[in-house]
């Protein structure tokens, strides 16, 4: 696309690599080094100024992100020592990605897996073994291109719905050719609701200012300031001031803040409904039972309920009618599936090929999900189970390198609930194994359904379950749609049935299996939990 | 003649590095390093290596005075900085042995970690002064080029 690369040749050409050999690039990569060995600083030194790059150097942590905090635009790559006294390589590590979002290399002299396993979960872009050798320097230059690259498109993305919804490409030159971490800044907004188009265009089209992404980054400080200050104490203006994110307003905060409010009343009122009705069990939780089966039993007691009451469409289409508030989905690279409260689809809409993209999403592509769901077909549901189980999920369970993680997920979780309409499950594992084990969930189900539906059909209706774990205020749309699918299996459903089958059940499996994992499987899915943020903190009316 | 000489004796004298596996490609790493404008770049980081590494070494020293006391955790952080250290000069031998002591302590093997340490000062220092002799003979036959090109 023109678009693309007109972005990208103006991203390395004007203001990324400002050095003197623009044609040249990678030569002139800003590098900053981060290593408490001034043998190693000085060697790194050396190389990485052989490669024509150019070479910051400091031998403390803190040091480095004074010098990153100063300039933001002034580095383009990070390189950083695990082990370093003043601070630990993974915390800086954190930092830089969370308020700069620069790439940022590992190195060590230990090379163990679980080490560098670390360093990739916490977002390193690479981790290299010591004794470095030239040959992999000379190949950083990858990571900030990488990421260049990924802005571009997602940007891309967002000006393709613009373009589709508006007909016009009204985003501002300025927006255009974002630098670095100032893509946060630009609007991304996608709008899937059909219902409130007009309106949503109008705000659109006369809103000039950036509107505040809320990333997974942003949100986790905003959560750990939050923490910190302390739920009954907490204020925009402290909060604010502990997030120490520049560019961030007060009133970005305060709204942001709101949202957060609502979601957690919300996870409170669902809280106490779940606990009166045996709950779901997950982690170590022990006063709750199985979460499988409370959800069996619920399927029960809808099958026994009869499945038609709320059947509201006849016709053999799948375009639920969305009643619930409007809702962003965000194109930010960082974003794979943000949760909505309403299921859109319609047959024609939903395409193959994309919803086997989103299945081998992983959370570090995003974009590709993005893209494919410019045709505005969305199949995003988030976990509705699983929110309500991690609701539980005091923090006092979190193991303490995992805390910013699984802090997101519960907050996020709740978020989730706090949809008003909204249900939401889960539609992707990020995993496709995960899907493969799906497998041994609906055999159980199966036995209990009425009508003799296909066990996977069977076993998404679980999701719209007025089971207890459930968010009741998600109960609407899809269940409808799995009305639908119960009822009506006609051939006109069939190929998207499976597709969406395939998303359900993954969703499902998501679902129902995370109580039933250990930790470790929440772990492993823990980088794409973070990846998701809920949309409803993207509310039009919010921004400032 | 003379120089001729120094310098056939300076390429024997770091083949046996390589040979006694006191030096690995790190070394030659250092060496590609070498230019124009630092032509003593690997001297530089000798040098660098052995001035770092000292505090370190009375550091670990320290801490295995506590004797039947030995904190191996600390033990074992120190060790794996002068690891790491060691690595950045191609010290294979000197890497050996740390990683030996690094074994003992999390076996917690005082005796281990004793034995090793000696060993592996002992190893430090040897190298240190072949080094020193290296690198005066390569100032003796004048040119960096010549120590680089000697491989």
């Amino acid at each position: 696309m023109v678009h693309n690369r007109s972005i990208i040749s103006h991203n390395i050409d004007s203001g990324c690599f400002p050095s003197p050999h623009l044609d040249a690039f990678p030569a002139g990569l800003r590098v900053l080094v981060v290593d408490d060995d001034p043998t190693w600083l000085r060697i790194l030194e050396k190389m990485l100024k052989k490669c024509f790059y150019q070479v910051t150097t400091c031998c403390l942590a803190i040091e480095a992100l004074k010098k990153l905090r100063e300039k933001k635009d002034a580095y383009d790559i990070v390189i950083s020592d695990v082990n370093m006294p003043d601070m630990d390589g993974f915390k800086l590590l954190e930092h830089v990605g969370l308020e700069m979002d620069l790439p940022v290399i590992m190195m060590s002299v230990d090379g163990e897996t679980s080490r560098v396993m670390k360093g990739v979960q916490h977002g390193a872009c690479d981790y290299l073994l010591k004794p470095i050798r030239m040959k992999e320097l000379r190949n950083i230059w990858q990571h900030v291109l990488r990421k260049r690259i990924h802005e571009a498109r997602e940007f891309e993305t967002f000006e393709g719905i613009h373009l589709m919804r508006n007909g016009s490409n009204h985003i501002d030159d300025g927006n255009l050719f974002a630098v670095g971490g100032e893509m946060n800044l630009m609007k991304k907004r996608k709008d899937l609701d059909n219902k409130h188009d007009d309106k949503e265009f109008g705000d659109q089209t006369s809103l000039k200012k950036a509107r505040v992404i809320w990333s997974v980054d942003l949100h986790q400080k905003f959560v750990k300031a939050v923490n910190r200050i302390g739920f009954d104490k907490i204020g925009p203006k402290k909060i604010l001031d502990l997030m120490n994110v520049p560019w961030l307003t007060r009133e970005n905060v305060a709204s942001h803040l709101q949202k957060y409010r609502l979601y957690l009343s919300r996870l409170q009122k669902e809280n106490d409904q779940k606990y009166s009705t045996g709950g779901i069990k997950y982690f170590d939780l022990p006063s709750k039972d199985s979460g499988c089966v409370s959800f069996l039993d619920s399927l029960n007691k809808q099958q026994n309920d009869g499945a038609i009451d709320n059947f509201r469409y006849s016709d053999g289409t799948l375009k639920l009618h969305m009643e619930s508030t409007s809702h962003e989905v965000d194109l930010n690279g960082i974003v794979t599936r943000p949760t909505i409260d309403k299921i859109r689809a319609s047959v024609s809409d939903i395409i193959d090929p994309k919803i086997r993209k989103c299945s081998q999403i992983g959370h570090n592509q995003p974009y590709e999900s993005a893209e494919s769901e410019v045709n505005h077909t969305v199949f995003e549901y988030s976990t509705v189970s699983t929110q309500c189980s991690w609701n539980e999920v005091p923090k006092m369970l979190l193991k303490e390198e995992q805390n910013t993680q699984k802090h997101f997920q519960i907050d996020q979780s709740q978020s989730m609930n706090s949809d008003p309409s909204g249900y939401t499950s889960d539609y992707i594992s990020p995993v496709n194994s995960m899907a493969l084990e799906v497998v041994t969930f609906p055999s159980q189900s199966k036995s209990l359904v009425a009508n003799d539906q296909s066990p996977d059909i069977v076993f998404t209706s679980n999701l719209s379950s007025k089971a207890p774990g459930y968010n009741l205020g998600c109960i609407s749309d899809m269940e409808i749609y799995q009305r639908n699918l119960l009822l009506d299996s006609h051939a006109a459903l069939t190929p998207l049935d499976e597709d969406l089958h395939l998303l359900l059940l993954q969703g499902e499996y998501y679902n129902m299996n995370f109580g039933m994992q250990n930790i470790e499987m929440s772990e492993y899915s823990d980088p794409w939990i973070i990846a998701e943020v809920p949309t409803n903190l993207y509310d039009s009316a919010d921004y400032s | 003649m003379e120089k001729n000489q120094s310098r056939m004796q300076l390429v024997a004298m770091k083949q046996s590095f390589f040979d006694q596996g006191l030096l690995d490609e790190q070394f030659i790493q250092l060496e590609e390093l070498q230019d124009d404008v630092n032509p003593n770049f690997v001297e530089e980081i000798v040098i660098l290596y052995y001035g770092d590494s000292l505090r370190l070494i009375s550091s670990i020293e320290q801490a295995l005075k506590e004797r039947n006391l030995l904190d191996f955790n600390k033990l074992d952080t120190l060790m794996h900085q002068f690891t790491g250290s060691s690595s950045s000069i191609g010290a294979k031998k000197v890497k050996a042995e740390c990683n030996l002591f690094r074994e003992y302590c999390r076996a917690g093997n005082i005796e281990g970690c004793m034995k090793s340490f000696q060993q592996c000062k002992k190893e430090y220092a040897s190298l240190r002064k072949k080094l020193e002799a290296y690198f005066q003979l390569a100032r003796q036959v004048g040119s960096s080029e010549a120590a680089c090109r000697s491989k």
